[in-house]
């Protein structure tokens, strides 16, 4: 175990309560907390623990999007990343394209472990991963809640909707965190001023030969309809009679 | 033409029921011609099955010995070879069609639509961003393959029985790789309905205070016939299995009656239930945001009240 590669977004803060814009053209993000996806700082804990387990692992945190995103980087940086990469596009990035594009630097950097989040919780698309491992033509772990690594293998606990699935797999390979694969730490002050003497390269996506192609397109966004607000019943009686007259219970 | 291949979900046993809302799903689209692919060691009991699923124009079963188990490093090939023939790939919104499906569109190289919950047109379709904040109509160019998983909460099942599709034994020559083994499976399983496809829920938070008191829960559910959930922060607190968990990033359910308990009604939470077809709130804080999307609410302490409900049902 040499290198591992996490890659994360930059995303609408997760307490953030996104407002669709009234003309349907798409979000409100003017003036936005924009963080680190949450998944992908738990992807990026469990390569920091690794790297603290096995001692002389480089890790390489990599992100596409606009020049902001340099920002989350810096924080991987002070969560502990070594070094970083940001392939910079102003254009909408889809996850073939992302992938694409992280598959790019996996072939420069020959790392032994990718590590993403699940999904993003912007356009919850919960694909980049798996994409990103067939191009690769390696093996995915997706939904891991825990990792074991042995020589080249890895052992992965999944989180699938019968329960818990546990494959092995060779390395490299691509892993996807789930929830309760751990809990990321915090960044402390001095690691952030640490932070700002890292390396973080930034490449264009145009340099990596990669087109960003919109494949989809996005025609109307729009509020989510709304439920009707309900009754509030006075008892357990009246509720069952209620429940029981709808032929629900 | 509209050809779509359904990635049928099933242990060897039984079809998932998520495969036939992703039927449902299909046969939005105009004029489709709807086939079901089956992988596995052995697909005769659920090729019978997706056979009599009405709406079904074909079945196509991949027996061999290395489909035993539904690892995506090894499905996608399979599939991606096998998609030739069609114009569109479905497979369903759960973790075994999010696992394998994004799989698939790479190796054809072309983007997926996930989670699509409405169909407007063959090529245009609506789905929810945001954990649901936001709901986007997209649009793909009918000159590619066109991937999707099928948000299974938002369409009913296809009927499962009254077709009678042929069924055929495929064999696909793609090169199949060994890099990844499946060493075992531990479910949470029960005697309780399926959380995903049941149509009664009794769903618990933070509240309940303990796994021990989740027991209150489940002697609830099963006088009903219930299936049990989790709010994310019940899950977080041990209280109750990872499995169960409803929301954002557990899962997405659209059963009869939904029965929150304890649960305050965090916007992650409420984008797994907004398709219930009844909710109803038990909360001691009458400000709870849950309350918000109740058909029916009742305000108190639910140690009194789950007793008491338990009696009268």
């Amino acid at each position: 175990m040499q290198k591992i590669m996490v890659c994360i977004k930059r995303v609408v803060d997760y307490n953030v309560r996104v407002r669709v814009k009234p003309d349907g053209s798409g979000v409100m993000l003017d003036g936005v907390k924009m963080s680190v996806n949450p998944f992908d700082e738990i992807a990026l804990e469990e390569a920091l623990r690794i790297k603290e387990r096995v001692g002389n692992v480089e890790i390489v945190a990599v992100s596409i999007g606009v020049a902001d995103t340099q920002q989350q980087l810096r924080t991987a940086l002070a969560m502990g990343a070594d070094r970083a990469i940001l392939v910079q596009t102003d254009a909408a990035i889809e996850p073939l394209t992302a992938a694409q594009a992280f598959l790019s630097l996996a072939k420069k950097e020959n790392p032994d472990l990718i590590f993403l989040g699940k999904q993003a919780i912007d356009d919850d698309a919960n694909q980049t991963g798996q994409m990103l491992a067939a191009l690769w033509e390696r093996p995915q772990a997706t939904y891991a809640s825990k990792l074991e690594i042995t020589g080249s293998k890895a052992t992965v606990t999944r989180e699938v909707d019968a329960g818990l699935e546990t494959i092995e797999i060779d390395l490299p390979a691509v892993v996807t965190a789930d929830l309760r694969l751990n809990e990321p730490r915090y960044v402390k002050l001095p690691d952030i001023m640490k932070a700002k003497k890292k390396p973080l390269d930034v490449v264009s996506l145009d340099s990596l030969g990669i087109a960003a192609a919109a494949l989809l397109k996005t025609v109307k966004t729009e509020p989510p309809a709304q439920r009707q607000k309900g009754i509030v019943v006075k008892d357990v009686a009246e509720l069952v009679d209620l429940l029981k007259k709808k032929g629900l219970l | 033409m509209v050809k779509v291949l359904i990635i049928g979900e099933h242990d060897g046993k039984a079809l998932n029921q998520a495969t036939l809302k992703c039927v449902t799903s299909a046969k939005g689209l105009p004029e489709a011609e709807i086939t079901i692919v089956l992988l596995g060691a052995d697909t005769t009991a659920v090729a019978s099955q997706a056979a009599a699923v009405l709406g079904v124009h074909k079945v196509l079963r991949v027996d061999r010995p290395e489909n035993a188990h539904p690892l995506a490093a090894i499905f996608a090939p399979q599939i991606a070879a096998l998609a030739a023939d069609f114009t569109h790939v479905f497979g369903p919104s759960t973790s075994f069609g999010k696992d394998l499906t994004p799989r698939v569109a790479a190796l054809l190289g072309v983007p997926q639509i996930s989670d699509l919950m409405a169909v407007e047109s063959a090529y245009r379709f609506r789905r929810p961003i945001y954990a649901g904040n936001a709901i986007i109509t997209v649009e793909a160019d009918p000159a590619r393959k066109l991937v999707a998983t099928v948000r299974v909460a938002s369409f009913e099942a296809a009927p499962a029985t009254g077709g009678a599709a042929p069924i055929e034994q495929r064999t696909v020559t793609a090169a199949l790789p060994t890099h990844t083994r499946y060493i075992g499976a531990k479910s949470g399983s029960t005697d309780r309905p399926d959380l995903q496809t049941a149509s009664k829920v009794v769903s618990g938070g933070r509240a309940l205070g303990s796994a021990e008191n989740f027991k209150l829960l489940f002697n609830l559910a099963d006088k009903i016939g219930a299936a049990v959930g989790a709010s994310r922060a019940a899950v977080d607190a041990g209280y109750a299995a990872n499995e169960m968990q409803v929301g954002q990033t557990g899962k997405i359910i659209s059963p009869e009656i939904y029965i929150a308990i304890g649960i305050s009604g965090a916007i992650q939470h409420l984008t797994g239930i907004k398709d219930a077809r009844t909710i109803v709130a038990i909360n001691k804080d009458a400000e709870a945001p849950i309350f918000e999307v109740a058909d029916y609410g009742l305000v108190g302490d639910l140690f009194q009240i789950v007793p008491e409900l338990q009696r009268l049902v």
